[in-house]
């Protein structure tokens, strides 16, 4: 048996170790143009990979290589050698922590250092279904560790329960389809032998949506779509890619970067992402000014369900032919069944890329120029705008400063700002950008934002401030392990909203979580904070950063789950979205229902019906 | 240093509670320097700091007044810059224009007459500490009680005085055309606003707009009476919900995280204009508002009105209280800019806010020794009181005996400590020499009037200049009332149905509170919890026993029901009388002017016919609540089309409701069998049940 399972182990890795990401400053990848021969047909093989648990944290975000901690100075620094900002001194974050939590390195909760398998239930297994998927020669597992690191996506209260070595109801087994007949089969089974059915991509989701029910009586089977990986073709007439659904977003775009192209989708989780969990979610990516959100980017989708195999059966850029089947897909969240392949739009690599930043005098001028920048539909590729307390943690963010000279530029920049504009320090928020195009378009799209911008008060800020933001969005989740060092917890949610409601959602969510929090009985003032991420010609989203210190409390996490329902439920009450590209999974279904109405859960509910009448993708998320 | 007193007499919850006299300080230093003293308030956080000229073209520029200008416009066939025109003229009438060097100005007069007005003007410090941190968080709605003209700047004076932002204050138009002190009214941050609005479409857009931005802005403290005016009869008023609505919409909208309320009670031991408030509501008009008229005023200045207490009280957070009643998103699917109506849910919730309110006000208002004697003296037959005297001996006695029972129920009493009683009670009537006067061991009531040398009054001016006189009494009794009202109301339930099935008085209670609802303040839908308070009062003097089912009267209570139960006997006959009016009378459409002259006509006569015991009917304010109550049992509607408030009546509904108080007031044991708690709505359903 133990041989059966490192036979897997080999499989089931990734290519992650084999190509060391290489990372920007910021953490995005480097694109390098890549001129030369584009194979219009190319198929990405798997060679032997360390197990994708051994490079991955089991009880935390990222990477095993790469995370914050205090050095034996007391100091902050970023491990490993993946990030621009890996083996830096981060001399100001020990001090922000501090302040803004109260946070003290002598009070310590380290998390528990190797999973504990004794502590996992042994799996209920079916063993009909278990002999005849032997039979097929598809990978599976029952190891212990295999069915904990697939039980869960990295919400807090999950992360959390981990790190105290607490294992709830986890998948009985896992399995490693190879390609779409190999999910063909295993639907198949699951059917026949009524077993629950769960895909798993990435593992990055934090609706809950991957924890398994606890009323679940069946055997639950965790698909990992993580060996169907290949880029199938690259079509360049139509500007498509065809691609298997496992692949995750940092692959795809190397992939395509080696052809010269890239699909230019980059959700902040894009390091660990699949495309099928972008399509099972309605994802949203950083540049979707440009490139647009999952839904514009998708052609074609191809999906196992229960009833048999759904797609189109062409690929024309738009169709009128009822309600689009693909948005039955699209935010399913694994309740209908297994995106398998999907044909995505491509675009020639970009020429050149600038970062920039904005300093505003206060958000709500900031808002209104973000506002008239949708307004004359001219947003660049990315534009953010941080409050207050997030340009504060992103200043914290500073790697060591390596010569006097950029100290002392960093202080004139600061004097200009606050003495002679007279910005206050504590009102003032940057808006970060990024442009992308040919360089004498990106050049000229740059001058008209920072026009505008400066009719709404705004002060160029320089590249560097920008590129900082960026970084933020790829190392604020190693942080969060940082702060669960310290008693620190903490998360971000997110939402959509009209343009009339923005600056009521931000000052009103920001201020109901400070309220919760003390009625919590949370000893210090919390960190609430957020930032608008993107924008649309009638609305833009929002997100939210919420931390504190929870010494003194015993159950913290409840506490957090209250608060962050108490947010959610301002969030509603003053006219945002249920969620803007986080789904909905288990965490918000309660809401579902005055969110669409109950004709529209009718609608959903029935289509679930007729899909899956037994409830084989039975992760319970969404409805 | 500033002297400060445990206020002794309030119930056991506020034992902490001290108020200190603003004006000690006031007296050892100089007037000029007080007024030009340094004042650095600190405003609510992240407000800009907001000119008048700023607020103004916030307004006028707002996307709800364009999309009111160009609907008004296209429904009168204006242009739109004639409506926009237009609105600049409202807002212009309307805007207050606060100065810093203008409320220097008040501070400065105000130090000068309330110095001699008052002997103290008694501030609570805790609650002033509460409001100075409140205002930082969110905006705040400053809600005193208005019982007196000299009140109108009071707060901004405290407000002033410890450093805490000047609020702008809602007031009536009339305040604003006096010469000279209207605009220094206006400077002092008053804005004025029309009385009678009616369905001016215009009016309502400029002046809930420029309400709703001073709110959402949080640019300066907010003061508005939620009594709509200056009550007459010192009894606390129904609220008005239009400003209430106003204020409450950024919370609503989500255009703010919360707003504060602020009930600010406001209890003199004796109010300035005591007579002219009698006067008016016998029907004698009330002096226009001139500057004139303010100086002859000044003779108001010789005389000694005691202390005045200011008490904020606890800053309530909307978000807080609302919370659970309402759904937020109903504003979601119309931009906020236009104007939607509110949800009944909505309007609920504001009526029921509005109603707390008052009722906070009313509990955080000080009861005065002679508020008790006022409760007596008016149960002592009229006679006694203008002929024979009332015996000051057994008024005593009975006054303390009161003043238990007004601790018992909770009341805060300011019952000066370390006094002896007795001089307590002799100071007190000093105060109100204008009212009673206390000669060889008795007590009368004094009445004004012509002098001996004049011609002899008729009878019907006897009764007139009586009523001024009690009715004045009236207004201090009246400043007790809530203390008394609820348990009140389960004495009259008992001594009316002589039951004692909890059920059943329950029933009755609920009636009585209904047709008194616009009489005292009733929480709206607390009803089981008035009754709830009432029986466990009632219970904690001993009055009753409250067994699960049953109410039973104990010997020793008779003296606390009988006292409760001719506390509101006057109510009961004055609603019955005119209950009879409206049957007997043979219009059946009648406007307020023929109605109002017709009652206290028929009154004076059965009052000198010595049919009626009460001169509280002669009130113009009760006959008032009796419409509105009747209007609300829908058996008088008033009508539409008409101008002049023309009312048309129900006669049979009416009578059908006088029948069952007849049976109260004739004492007549009414065996009342309600298989359901009565509602006004079903209340044909009711009768039958009765009768």
């Amino acid at each position: 048996m133990s041989g059966f399972s490192d036979n897997i182990m080999r499989l089931s890795g990734r290519m992650l170790s084999q190509y060391p990401a290489q990372r920007d400053w910021d953490g995005k990848l480097t694109m390098a143009p890549h001129p030369g021969i584009i194979p219009t047909f190319s198929i990405v093989t798997l060679s032997d990979n360390v197990p994708e648990q051994e490079i991955m944290k089991w009880n935390g975000w990222g990477y095993s290589d790469s995370k914050f901690l205090y050095n034996k100075k007391g100091q902050a620094e970023f491990t490993g050698k993946r990030y621009r900002l890996s083996g830096m001194i981060i001399p100001g974050l020990r001090e922000w922590m501090e302040s803004t939590f109260s946070a003290n390195l002598q009070h310590k909760t380290p998390a528990a250092p190797i999973l504990n398998s004794s502590a996992v239930q042994p799996p209920t297994l079916n063993e009909a279904f278990l002999k005849e998927l032997k039979s097929t020669g598809i990978p599976f597992s029952h190891d212990a560790e295999d069915r904990v690191f697939r039980s869960h996506g990295h919400c807090l209260h999950e992360i959390f329960a981990l790190r105290e070595g607490k294992i709830g109801r986890v998948p009985d087994l896992v399995v490693w389809p190879n390609c779409h007949n190999d999910v063909v089969k295993i639907v198949e089974l699951a059917c026949k032998h009524n077993v629950c059915l769960i895909p798993y991509g990435g593992g990055t989701s934090v609706s809950s949506a991957l924890e398994c029910p606890p009323e679940e009586t069946r055997s639950i089977v965790s698909l990992d779509t993580s060996q169907m990986n290949r880029i199938l073709w690259i079509d360049e007439k139509n500007l498509t890619a065809h691609v298997e659904a496992g692949i995750v977003g940092q692959d795809l775009e190397r992939l395509l970067n080696e052809s010269g192209y890239c699909t230019g989708h980059e959700p902040d989780s894009m390091e660990f992402s699949s495309l099928g969990g972008w399509v099972a979610t309605r994802a949203s990516g950083m540049k979707k000014n440009i490139y647009g959100n999952i839904e514009d980017l998708v052609v074609h989708i191809k999906m196992v369900t229960p009833r048999g195999v759904i797609e189109k059966s062409c690929q024309g850029p738009r169709m009128s032919t009822g309600p689009d089947v693909h948005h039955f897909i699209m935010g399913s969240e694994g309740t209908l069944g297994v995106v398998t392949e999907v044909t995505m739009k491509i675009r020639p690599m970009p020429e050149y890329q600038k970062y920039g930043s904005v300093v505003f005098p206060n958000f709500e001028m900031g808002v209104a120029c973000l506002r008239e920048v949708a307004r004359q539909r001219c947003a660049p590729a990315s534009i953010r705008l941080m409050d207050n307390e997030q340009f504060k943690f992103g200043h914290a963010l500073k790697p060591q400063v390596s010569s006097i000279f950029t100290s002392f530029l960093d202080g004139l920049k600061k004097f200009y700002i606050t003495k002679f504009k007279g910005f206050d320090p504590n009102r003032l928020c940057v808006a970060t950008l990024l442009f992308e195009g040919d360089r004498e378009k990106v050049l000229q799209h740059e001058k008209q934002v920072y026009d505008i911008a400066a009719k709404f008060g705004g002060l160029a800020a320089g590249e560097d401030n920008g590129q900082r933001g960026y970084m933020l969005t790829f190392v604020i989740a190693y942080l969060r392990d940082l702060g669960m060092d310290y008693y620190v917890i903490g998360e971000s949610f997110e939402t959509s909203m009209p343009w009339d409601r923005v600056l009521d959602i931000c000052r009103n969510v920001k201020a109901r979580i400070v309220r919760e929090c003390k009625d919590k009985g949370v000893q210090f003032p919390p960190l609430s904070t957020c930032r608008v991420t993107q924008t649309y010609d009638a609305g833009a989203c929002v997100y939210f950063y919420f931390a504190f210190n929870y010494r003194g409390l015993s159950d913290p996490v409840h506490v957090y789950e209250q608060v962050e329902h108490a947010a959610r439920e301002e969030i509603l009450a003053n006219g945002g979205s249920l969620s803007h590209h986080h789904g909905v999974g288990k965490l918000r279904k309660e809401w579902m229902r005055e969110s669409i109405s109950s004709v529209g859960m009718g609608m959903l509910k029935s289509v679930k019906d007729y899909v899956d009448p037994n409830n084989i993708f039975g992760n319970r998320n969404l409805l | 240093m500033t002297s400060t007193y445990k206020d002794s007499g309030t119930a056991s919850l506020n034992d902490d509670e001290e108020f200190t006299d603003i004006l000690e300080e006031r007296r050892r230093n100089t007037d000029l320097g007080y007024a030009l003293r340094t004042f650095n308030p600190q405003p609510y956080k992240g407000a800009p700091s907001c000119s008048t000229s700023d607020l103004n073209k916030a307004v006028l520029e707002s996307q709800y007044l364009r999309y009111i200008a160009k609907e008004i416009a296209l429904e009168t066939g204006s242009s739109v810059e004639k409506v926009r025109q237009e609105a600049r003229g409202i807002l212009e009438e309307m805007s207050h224009n606060l100065q810093l060097g203008f409320i220097r100005l008040m501070a400065y007069t105000f130090n000068k007459v309330f110095k001699r007005l008052f002997r103290s003007i008694y501030v609570n410090m805790e609650g002033l500490n509460m409001l100075q941190q409140a205002i930082q968080e969110s905006p705040v709605i400053l809600m005193p009680n208005h019982r007196s003209y000299v009140d109108f700047l009071i707060v901004s004076f405290v407000l002033f005085t410890y450093d805490i932002p000047i609020p702008v204050i809602a007031a009536g138009i009339p305040l604003a055309s006096m010469k000279v002190v209207g605009e220094i009214l206006r400077r002092s941050g008053a804005f004025f606003i029309r009385r009678a609005i009616g369905s001016d479409k215009l009016y309502w857009a400029v002046l809930s707009e420029y309400v709703r931005t001073i709110v959402r802005t949080g640019c300066a403290p907010l003061e508005f009476y939620v009594e709509g005016f200056r009550s007459r009869t010192l009894k606390s008023v129904v609220p008005k919900l239009g400003m209430m609505d106003m204020v409450l919409e950024p919370y609503f909208k989500g255009e703010v995280f919360d707003i504060t309320l602020v009930p600010i009670s406001i209890s003199y031991d004796r109010v300035v204009e005591e007579s002219l408030l009698a006067l008016e509501l016998l029907g004698v008009p009330k002096p226009k508002e001139s500057t004139t008229g303010l100086f002859k005023a000044s003779r108001v200045l010789q005389e000694d009105y005691g202390c005045m207490h200011v008490n904020f009280g606890r800053p309530l957070s909307v978000r807080q209280l609302c919370e659970g009643k309402i759904n937020r998103s109903e504003y979601n699917l119309i931009p906020r800019d236009l104007p939607q109506r509110p949800s009944t849910e909505i309007q609920d919730c504001v009526n029921w806010l509005a109603h707390l309110i008052v009722r906070t006000q009313e509990e955080g208002a000080l009861i005065s020794p002679w508020s008790l004697m006022a409760c007596l003296l008016l149960q002592a037959p009229i006679t006694t009181l203008t002929e024979e005297g009332l015996q000051w001996h057994g008024l005593t006695e009975k006054t303390l005996w009161l003043r238990k029972l007004v601790l018992d129920f909770r009341g805060r009493l300011n019952w000066p400590a370390h006094t002896p009683d007795s001089d307590v009670m002799s100071s007190t009537v000093a105060l109100h020499h204008s009212i009673v006067h206390h000669k060889a061991g008795r007590v009368y009531l004094v009445q004004d009037g012509n002098p001996a040398s004049q011609d002899p009054l008729s009878p019907e001016e006897k009764v007139m200049r009586t009523a001024a006189a009690v009715l004045m009494l009236v207004s201090y009794r009246n400043q007790a009332l809530h203390v008394f009202v609820r348990p009140g109301i389960l004495a009259t339930a008992i001594h009316i149905t002589k039951s004692t099935q909890k059920d059943e008085l329950f029933s009755f209670f609920c009636f009585l509170r209904d047709v008194f609802s616009s009489e005292f303040i009733f929480i709206p839908g607390r009803a089981s919890q008035d009754f709830d308070e009432a029986c466990s009062l009632l219970q904690k003097c001993g009055a009753v026993y409250i067994s699960q089912q049953e109410v039973t009267v104990l010997e020793t209570g008779l003296e606390v029901l009988s006292f409760l139960q001719k506390l509101l006997q006057p109510f009961l006959e004055s609603y019955q009388l005119i209950f009879r009016y409206l049957c007997e009378n043979g219009a059946h459409v009648f406007t307020e002017k023929q109605f109002l002259p017709a009652v206290r006509n028929l009154a004076t006569k059965l009052i000198l016919s010595g049919d009626l015991h009460t001169f509280e009917v002669l009130s113009s304010d009760t006959q008032k609540n009796v419409l509105s109550a009747l209007r609300r049992l829908e058996a008088v509607t008033k009508l539409r089309a008409s101008q002049q408030n023309e009312y048309k009546v129900n006669k049979a509904a009416v009578r059908r409701t006088g029948d069952i108080l007849c049976k109260i007031i004739c004492d007549i044991p009414v065996k009342i069998k309600l298989l359901f708690c009565v509602r006004l709505e079903n209340f044909d359903l009711f009768l039958p049940c009765c009768l």
